[in-house]
């Protein structure tokens, strides 16, 4: 966290000065440990060890917040009792199809309670997890599911969850992670007694943790702890992703994503979606906020197709493009290499440098067609034509690459006005400060101005095909010299109007009858009373610790998400300290520092009549207002793809066999075996080292912001790599000199960084070397060397497509890399002897 | 000499309080008038950091249009006016020499940049946004599931921009049936 | 001009993450140029190797591995320490360097000859002069700022207020406060650096709290100013006069050529 988020982290410096403890569990040891209390060295990837060696502390010494469980999680539920966990099967849970490579989850339901039609397998390979929306999958509840309040019940929860943690031990986690018992107790120990009643602890990650082909499921056993630990939806709770751009949080909640729509609603699916009444019956769920799905997307339509949008013609619904698996950038890269996707946008992102084997990236754009790219600079996607490492190589040629590239200059924040959604939900306004020069634009007038020029260009057409561009609602306000569109405008379109054409105050006021439009029902609000409240900026000195009217934070302006949970199931606040918001008995409402999660009227007491729906449909103790029954899931009964609880299996690429099961790997881990994106075969002597990918304080992400500009340059000049100083002696690497690196993908050198904080750590019976890559250089800029991404396989988690890009399997050779076909031939060798080793080891 | 020094500070040394020299007596035309360029400010512009997304305030300098300082928004209460190395270099960022400031174009098989008139650019890329659509359009899959979209198409990025930009991608490209579109969330 | 109370930066070392944001701040606001070729140094993270005429603020990192505690990883930023008696400031024979309003001690672009006594004087090594340029540069305490109320840039930027601005009085007194807390905590090997009024400088303007000795941050563990021994400082000012004298020749006779 001081790593990459330097001015966050003044808030944990600020909270060890008053008596918090920090600790730091991170393969190295970094700026932030250099601050923590702790540093706790983990092999990379074993993280499910680690956390769940942490529930099972919790559950076998009774160290749970027993009555924020029982109320406020699964914990009681009955599961089916066809469900078989991964101690029985070793390594899968029920319902494995080994033909089709998936699970279907009917036999984790809850007891009794069936499953809605619509989800589970068949939507896998399209969207995962994702598709269902931030609620998690579709419950159907007609009524309560079977439970235990007592936890006793063997095949409830929170007693499937003991059963499935109880190998987790400090001894299971000293031989998985490396991390001696003593001091993995003193972790689990400091979390059990920082919680309850009085006390809270905080998760923070990196969104490193979601770079694994099991991230996913890392977060969830998190969750799980947080859970367990009574730590969700209270002050100084929680989990934090530190994201690492300006505004991903709001390229997820408005997504620049193929399987979304605006507010985590899903894309269609072709075949299941073909009416909105198909699409809102699968979509809407029968409690909680879901429950209102009809009125944000009939309001997305409206917003998206204005008048031409009726109830007569389902509000356009038809013209949304529908999806058949998985759109996500790694297939569409391999639909480049094949010669069937042909044209790319890429706005503000540098794939050339930061995309995981960013090598068959590169390949991948010299098969296009065109290429437009926009940017504050010449990024290696926009030079990859004449100075990719495949230049050098000679496995591409300038001369034969047949793409046409736009490379268009974009203007930067200072240069627009707009908002950015930061890593806490919350919208803040940039004003723009002086135009830009030239030829630079906002990606705003961009993206307005082709839209425009399209829709000119097919005026007169009659092609079907073309209805969805002429019937769409593109008429914003422009003003100045390059008559720049109106980005007030736009996020007022995003917030919402109503009948009367006034700015909506929020999503309750959603119809889905047409009369209210929307663009993205949770930033419904942002512009309530025809105010930019993202722009509201009353000086944090000048009001509550909560800072309130500081931007504005989805959904209504709330900073902390499920804060019902912050009182006890009465609405008294857990403790004074804790206090967050309570149910004031004498007004009959909620109250407190924050805007309370369901109706503010809504009674602890209430209990749902029979026909009551959405949010009302949830009893007065159901803090987790997205899902369907209102509970923190510690079991997922649906919507994942790879099961319902944690459970730990080697990266992909390791150099240690799984200890927990005969499975190695994740079963339905997302790979793409094709030539140049081979994985290196696990337990390889060929690859003997892991290595992990990560930023430094002084770059950004993939370079095109930091490498550019002399003053952050001069502070991290070159490319290196850290290893331990009995890894450099192993393969006699010098401080200061050079190495190579190797993969099935690649081979990259960098400058040696000999250091104490990397450690070898003990694992099993053997020795695990891990080596430290900071992923931010490439050809282009001030501070130039290889990058680090070119060593990664593409392989992902089956949930969301993300990437395993943290513990990866390598070779390290002192010196520099060759230089043209040596290379390559380097690579090829590398992989030869690993094929011929796996065989000898197979016919062993 | 003469210019830098209107009066020559050995006398001002001997005339005043600072018989060593070394401080009042010493003091330049330059010193004598010292202010904070930010002070000359024209304007000063409330910003968001560009880089993460931890989003700190930030304060923009203007003068004579022109960016001359940024530093931290001592309102914002998510930062306290604090900023890291990067966003400390935002000023460096945003005018720095090596920012585009013109199209570049490579043709098909090209081995050089060229220049292009924006206009004629954008209406470049409208064509061949158009011209790709039309060769690539499925209105039905393989299994005869009406899908009306293009695979020939694709967008990566969206993490650095604002979720207004964010939102008119997103809108046009559903309405063009483009549906791989993606952003560094999953990278 | 009327003189304020003395100001100062109180760098608190144990709080430092080591992030440079005062590094890039100060350049960003002193319009410092880049300090160098772009080359690693293998030196932990620090790539900026030392304060200079082109590096007011320079970061430390000391990794130490400490047989019964495990691994540290030191961090400090270093700056002018404004000394009390500065030496670079003494032996500046055209009053480029001046004592200000704030009793800190800024070197007057518009002055300064590039004569390069003041260099070996510091005892810190802190003064250089610039190649290209000729001149001598150091942190000015970001003397144009203050005259307006306005904090140092790189306390300003500092995001764990590492580096702390003030009357050095009250800066004092706090970083007492923080060296009981500190010991209080268990950190028994907290100490103050340049804190004292009676050391070989006559106390400093900047002052640190450091976790190990000074020479583990390449900082002198006794410094003393190289001007302290001389019988007078009159010396300096005629030295400075003749000096001007001679240069004011000097360009006289440049300047016919």
């Amino acid at each position: 966290m001081a790593e990459c988020h330097p001015v966050g982290f003044q808030w944990v410096v600020e909270a060890k000065a008053r008596g918090a403890k920090v600790i730091h569990v991170d393969p190295r040891f970094t700026r932030t440990s250099a601050l923590a209390d702790l540093h706790v060295p983990i092999r990379a990837g074993s993280d499910i060890a680690f956390l769940g060696g942490i529930v099972n502390h919790i559950l076998a010494n009774g160290r749970e917040f027993r009555e924020y469980v029982v109320s406020y999680t699964n914990a009681p539920v009955i599961v089916d009792e066809a469900f078989q966990d991964t101690e029985d099967l070793d390594g899968l849970f029920s319902g494995f199809d080994p033909e089709t490579g998936s699970y279907d989850p009917r036999s984790w339901q809850y007891d009794g309670m069936g499953m809605a039609s619509n989800a589970g397998s068949r939507q896998r390979r399209i969207a995962g997890g994702e598709a269902h929306g931030s609620g998690g999958a579709k419950l159907s509840h007609g009524s309560p599911p079977r439970t235990d309040p007592t936890l006793e019940h063997p095949r409830c929860v929170f007693q499937l969850l003991k059963r499935h943690f109880a190998r987790y031990t400090p001894e299971l986690v000293e031989q998985v992670c490396g991390v001696p018992r003593e001091q993995f107790l003193e972790v689990a120990e400091a979390l059990c007694q920082n919680s309850g009643r009085e006390r809270t602890s905080a998760f923070a990650y990196a969104v490193g943790w979601t770079h694994h082909a099991n991230g996913v499921q890392f977060i969830r056993t998190a969750a799980i702890v947080q859970l367990l630990l009574g730590n969700m939806g209270r002050p100084g709770g929680g989990i934090m992703a530190l994201r690492g751009h300006a505004s991903i949080q709001g390229s997820t909640d408005i997504p620049t994503l193929y399987n979304l729509l605006p507010g985590y609603l899903p894309m269609p699916i072709a075949g299941t979606h073909g009416s909105l009444q198909e699409y809102l019956d699968d979509v809407r769920l029968p409690a909680g906020f879901w429950g209102r799905s009809d009125s944000y997307m009939v309001s997305l339509l409206k917003a998206w197709f204005g008048d031409r949008a009726t109830a007569g013609n389902d509000f356009c619904f038809d013209h949304l493009p529908k999806l058949t698996g998985d759109h996500s950038i790694f297939p569409t890269v391999m639909a480049m290499l094949d010669g069937t996707c042909k044209g790319f946008f890429v706005p503000g992102e540098n794939p050339a440098v930061g995309s995981p084997n960013a090598g068959l990236h590169r390949k991948a754009m010299a098969k296009l067609d065109w290429l437009v790219v926009r940017e504050l600079v010449e990024t290696e996607t926009a030079s990859f034509w004449y100075n990719a490492p495949e230049i050098e190589t000679g496995e591409l040629r300038t001369e034969d690459i047949g793409t046409e590239v736009f490379l268009l200059p974009a203007a930067a924040h200072t240069e627009k006005d707009g908002t950015f959604t930061n890593t806490q939900r919350l919208l803040q306004w940039h004003h723009k400060a002086v135009e830009p020069v030239g030829d630079q634009r906002s990606e705003l007038w961009f993206y307005y101005h082709l839209g425009r020029r399209i829709r000119e260009k097919l005026a007169t057409s009659a092609e079907a095909r073309d209805r969805p561009l002429l019937d769409l609602a593109w008429d914003y306000p422009t003003e100045g010299p390059h008559a720049e569109p109106s980005a007030a405008a736009v996020l007022r379109e995003i917030g919402g109007v109503g009948p009367d054409g006034r700015a909506l105050p929020g999503y309750l006021e959603l119809k889905a009858d047409g009369s209210t439009a929307c663009g993205c029902w949770i930033y419904s609000g942002v512009y309530a009373d025809e105010v930019n409240q993202a722009d509201r900026r009353k000086p944090g000195s000048e009001q509550s610790w909560v800072a309130p009217e500081w931007g504005w934070a989805w959904p209504y302006n709330r900073r902390i998400l499920y804060n019902r949970a912050s009182a006890d199931p009465e609405g008294r606040p857990w403790s004074e300290r804790k206090r967050y918001v309570w149910w004031d008995q004498e007004q009959g409402r909620w109250t407190g520092h924050d805007n309370p999660d369901f109706g503010a009227a809504t009674a602890p007491g209430y209990d749902p009549p029979d026909d009551a729906e959405a949010e009302r449909a949830l009893d007065g103790t159901s803090p987790f207002v997205m899902q369907a029954d209102g509970k923190g899931w510690l079991f997922v009964p649906n919507g994942l793809d790879d099961g319902p609880l944690p459970t730990h299996y080697e990266p992909p690429e390791s150099p240690v066999a799984n200890p927990l099961y005969g499975r190695q790997t994740n079963p339905l881990m997302e790979t793409y075996d094709r030539p140049g994106n081979r994985m290196n075969p696990a337990l390889s002597p060929v690859y003997p080292f892991v290595f992990t990918t990560y930023r430094l304080t002084e770059h950004h992400t993939a370079g095109g912001m930091s490498r550019t500009l002399g003053y952050l340059s001069e502070l991290q000049p070159e490319m290196f790599c850290e290893v331990s100083p009995e890894l450099a002696r192993l393969r006699g690497l010098v401080n200061g000199g050079w190495a190579t690196i190797v993969t099935s993908r690649a081979a990259i050198e960098a400058r040696v960084l000999v250091t104490g904080r990397l450690r070898p750590l003990r694992v099993g019976g053997q020795v695990v070397h891990q080596v430290g890559l900071p992923y931010h250089w490439g050809r282009n800029g001030l501070a130039t060397g290889d990058g680090a991404n070119d060593l990664l396989p593409i392989v992902g988690d089956p949930n969301v497509h993300i990437m395993e890009s943290k513990a990866n399997t390598c070779d390290v050779l002192p010196g520099r890399r060759p230089r043209g076909p040596a290379l390559v031939e380097l690579v090829e060798g590398h992989r030869a002897r690993a094929l011929a080793e796996q065989e000898r080891e197979g016919s062993r | 000499m003469g210019r830098r020094l209107p009066v020559w500070p050995v006398l001002r040394q001997l005339r005043g309080n600072d018989r060593l020299g070394l401080g009042e007596a010493a003091r330049s035309a330059r010193s004598d008038t010292l202010a904070p360029r930010t002070a000359e400010a024209d304007r000063v512009v409330r910003s968001i950091c560009p880089f993460c997304a931890v989003g700190c305030g930030q304060q923009v300098f203007v003068k004579d249009e022109r960016v001359i300082q940024i530093e931290g928004d001592p309102d914002s209460p998510i930062s306290r006016g604090r900023l890291c190395p990067k966003g400390s270099a935002s000023k460096q960022l945003v005018t720095s020499p090596g920012r585009l400031t013109t199209v570049r174009y490579r043709r098909p098989y090209g081995t050089a940049w060229e220049d292009l008139p924006l206009e004629q650019a954008m209406d470049m890329i409208a064509d061949r946004v158009l011209a790709t659509r039309a060769a690539t359009w499925q209105e039905h899959d393989a299994e005869g599931r009406r899908v009306n979209r293009t695979l020939g198409m694709a967008s990566l990025g969206g993490a650095t921009l604002d979720n207004e930009e964010n939102y008119l991608i997103k809108k046009l490209f559903t309405a063009l049936g483009a549906i791989q579109i993606e952003n560094q969330a999953r990278i | 001009m009327t003189a304020g109370p003395r100001m100062g930066f109180f760098t608190d070392t144990s709080v430092c993450i080591g992030c440079k944001a005062c590094e890039v701040a100060c350049k960003e606001w002193n319009l410092v140029p880049e300090d160098g070729p772009l080359r690693l140094t293998g030196d932990s993270y620090d790539n900026t190797g030392a304060l200079g005429a082109s590096t007011w603020r320079h970061v430390a990192f000391v990794e130490q591995q400490r047989d019964d505690q495990g691994l540290r990883w030191l961090m400090s930023s270093d700056v002018c320490k404004h000394c009390s008696s500065a030496a670079c400031l003494e032996v500046c024979p055209t009053g480029a360097l001046f004592r200000t309003e704030f009793s800190t001690v800024v070197v007057q672009a518009d002055i300064c000859n590039g004569c390069g006594y003041c260099v070996p004087a510091c005892p810190f090594g802190v003064i250089d002069r610039r190649e290209d340029d000729g001149r001598a540069f150091k942190c000015t305490l970001c003397y144009d700022r203050l005259r307006d109320d306005l904090q140092p840039a790189c306390a300003t930027a500092c995001p764990t207020d590492s580096i702390q601005f003030g009357e050095l009085g009250e800066l004092r007194e706090r970083a007492r406060e923080r060296v009981a807390a500190l010991h209080d905590a268990g950190v028994a090997e907290a100490r103050l650096y340049l804190d004292d009024e009676d050391d070989g400088i006559g106390g400093a303007g900047a002052f640190f709290l450091l976790l190990d000795e000074p020479e583990v941050y390449g900082l002198p563990p006794d410094p003393v100013s190289t001007t302290r021994d001389l019988p007078t400082l009159w010396r300096a000012a005629a030295l400075a006069a003749g000096t001007l004298l001679a240069a004011v020749a000097v360009s006289f006779v440049e300047g016919r050529r």
